[in-house]
């Protein structure tokens, strides 16, 4: 029997497809401004990848900002749990993860179990968080794939005093006007991000082995540098961005 | 579930006499002093003064929804985003009379201040005495950073005398020392009734939560000394007591116990309360409205003048951080919590300044700790849907760590 787990992030939909055993089938979009139809149609897209029914599937649990919106779920789980689930599936030795997602970043501590133990998440403020990525890649006229690799080549990262999004932003442009290198203001840029992740990182009290999970773990710039301030080695999976998914998908086997 | 209490309709019923008798205080030839709500009133209720708390008026303010309107206001006028919004909210009523009571509260005819809660309230204070062009009195109680020196006890032992031949100076009255004496007496007896009163939560499933002790805080707040408080805690206690005894939990089939730690949220009691619920959750006890019980042990019921002070500078907002864990250590033991949700309110920076310090001095209790970033009356300061996501993720923690 079939489980399904639905991540409706604040910029993806993310679907994963479980059989008890492994994952059958993955499946991501954009959500646009409609959480509710988003969800509809990555059931839809994933059930037709899959080749399958509804009849097929067990229960469907849902996670991410829209996941009380999801109407086929049988049930609505917070990330915090599903990447905790997620990511010990993946990666079973990890014991502290860091997921940055487009409107919360937060870190969790798992105990040897795979049981979330702590959590801590960003402040009311935007600056920790995906959006701010986003933001900026689109003041460097980067697209966001390319954005990480080009703050590795940043040899003298600028700096960004703002924690603001809003004003990092006209900062960016000011720096822009001085002239300053493209690579490394995009540099400056992921070292604020990683400060603020880290500070988060610190204050929860990180216990080592240490993942990335959801969509930021593609970012090796982010990566890179979290690495440099954390001093330690950052995990990730090839299917980090469907952590919180993976985990629904795991919950909903459990129901 | 258990539904409202009964006594709560007596408790209105006293608030709105109180607030009338105050409307009126001049018809009957009383005074209106505004006090802080850490203010030692019980030397004004020995006078005969009426007090009014500009502090309770705030919790009505973002109970009614209104603290974001008034500290717009306020900011207009030049206050910074910053300032506590109970100061804003207050300073913009007393201009424009915006105010859950019909015409804001009884302009005052004299000023009482005690910085033993915040800094900011010496500056209100300073502000309104100007605006009213009448006395202030601040009793200025040092930090207790570690202990409460000798130096410390002379300096507010001092004021305690200074605070009287103040109130003798505005009424033209001997001071009633005789009065005193019954009304200290009344006080304690109060503050006993209210520990009484909270320490039913100990009982499981609780009679009673954070929330209901939010609302009944507001008698020892304000009238404490005084004989009605006493009746009406006796009363709540009372029924109380049936309900434990009869295993009545607040919450339907309480499974989980929390601890809350700074102001309430006003303008989301209801949302907050039910949110908590529906995960079976029962917010048992808060260092908030323990506060109006946690100096007991320094009283001496026979001897104010040289008690008082103690009392007042030692109160939870006045005491180091060390000591604030300590308390909350405390609670988390007699309680039997779960986890402990602090509110890092925008408005009151001593309550809020110290938590991530006090999470950490925790740490060794393994007690799981929210942080719920909002402000106890500026509903600008909240967002519903990040609150949720952290209370749900926090609840599903502790459930998965007790199961």
């Amino acid at each position: 029997m079939l489980t399904l787990g639905v991540d409706i992030g604040s910029l993806t939909a993310k679907g994963i497809l479980f059989d008890g055993n492994q994952i059958v089938e993955k499946y991501l979009m954009p959500v646009g401004y409609n959480s509710k139809k988003a969800s509809e149609k990555l059931i839809k897209a994933l059930m037709e990848k899959a080749g399958i029914v509804d009849t097929d599937i067990k229960n469907i649990v849902a996670t991410g900002y829209g996941r009380n919106n999801v109407e086929k779920a049988d049930k609505a789980v917070s990330e915090i749990i599903c990447h905790g689930k997620g990511v010990h599936f993946l990666l079973p030795h990890i014991r502290t993860i860091i997921d940055i997602g487009g409107q919360d970043s937060k870190v969790i501590v798992l105990d040897v179990s795979g049981k979330v133990s702590n959590f801590v998440m960003n402040d009311k403020c935007a600056a920790g968080t995906g959006r701010f990525l986003d933001v900026m890649a689109r003041a460097m006229e980067t697209e966001i794939e390319d954005f990480g690799p080009l703050a590795l080549q940043g040899e003298n990262p600028s700096k960004i005093s703002s924690v603001c999004t809003v004003f990092a932003e006209s900062e960016i442009i000011s720096l822009v006007a001085k002239g300053e290198k493209r690579e490394d203001i995009t540099s400056g840029i992921h070292w604020s991000i990683a400060r603020r992740i880290a500070s988060m990182v610190k204050r929860l009290g990180m216990v080592t082995p240490v993942a990335m999970s959801g969509g930021v773990a593609l970012n090796v710039g982010v990566i890179d540098t979290l690495e440099q301030i954390l001093e330690t080695k950052i995990e990730t999976s090839a299917l980090s961005q469907y952590g919180g998914a993976l985990g629904a998908a795991l919950m909903a086997a459990e129901l | 579930m258990a539904g409202r209490l009964k006594a709560t309709k007596r408790m209105k019923k006293i608030m709105r006499r109180y607030y009338t008798q105050a409307k009126y205080a001049h018809l009957f030839g009383k005074k209106v002093a505004w006090i802080t709500s850490g203010g030692p009133v019980e030397p004004l209720i020995a006078m005969n003064i009426i007090p009014v708390y500009p502090e309770n008026h705030g919790a009505m303010i973002g109970a009614s929804k209104m603290g974001g309107k008034l500290s717009e206001f306020a900011e207009g006028m030049g206050y910074s985003q910053d300032v506590c919004s109970y100061a804003k909210g207050d300073i913009t009523s007393s201009i424009t009379k915006e105010s859950p009571i019909p015409g804001g509260l009884p302009k005052p005819d004299l000023l009482v201040c005690s910085n033993n809660i915040c800094g900011t309230v010496l500056k209100w204070y300073e502000i309104q005495a100007r605006k009213f062009n009448v006395p202030l009195f601040i009793y200025d109680t040092p930090f207790v950073h570690t202990e409460f020196t000798q130096e410390a006890k002379e300096y507010v032992d001092a004021q305690t005398q200074e605070y009287i031949q103040f109130l003798e100076r505005v009424t033209g009255k001997k001071f009633n020392h005789k009065r005193m004496k019954k009304v200290w007496r009344l006080s304690l007896k109060s503050m006993h009734l209210w520990k009484a009163v909270l320490e039913t939560a100990e009982h499981k499933p609780s009679p009673m939560t954070a929330f209901d002790a939010f609302f009944h805080l507001a008698l020892i707040v304000t009238l404490r000394g005084k004989k009605t408080v006493v009746r009406y805690y006796q009363l709540l206690l009372k029924e109380l007591k049936e309900r434990t005894e009869q295993d009545v939990g607040a919450v339907e089939n309480e499974k989980y116990r929390l601890l809350w730690d700074n102001l309430p949220i006003w303008f989301r009691m209801r949302w907050l309360s039910e949110k908590f619920a529906g995960h079976q959750a029962a917010l048992v006890a808060d260092t908030y409205t323990q506060a109006w019980c946690g100096v007991i042990d320094y009283i001496d019921e026979n001897d104010y003048m040289s008690s008082l002070g103690e009392a007042y500078t030692r109160i939870h907002l006045n005491v180091g951080v060390d000591q604030m864990a300590e308390t909350i250590k405390k609670f988390i033991k007699q309680y039997n919590v779960d986890g402990l949700v602090m509110h890092s309110n925008r408005s009151c920076k001593p309550y809020s300044f110290g938590q991530y310090d006090i999470q950490n001095l925790l740490r060794e209790m393994d007690i799981p700790v929210l942080i719920l970033e909002a402000d106890m009356t500026d509903e600008r300061k909240f967002s519903e849907s990040q609150a949720e996501t952290r209370i749900d993720a926090f609840m599903e923690m502790i459930k998965q760590k007790k199961n």
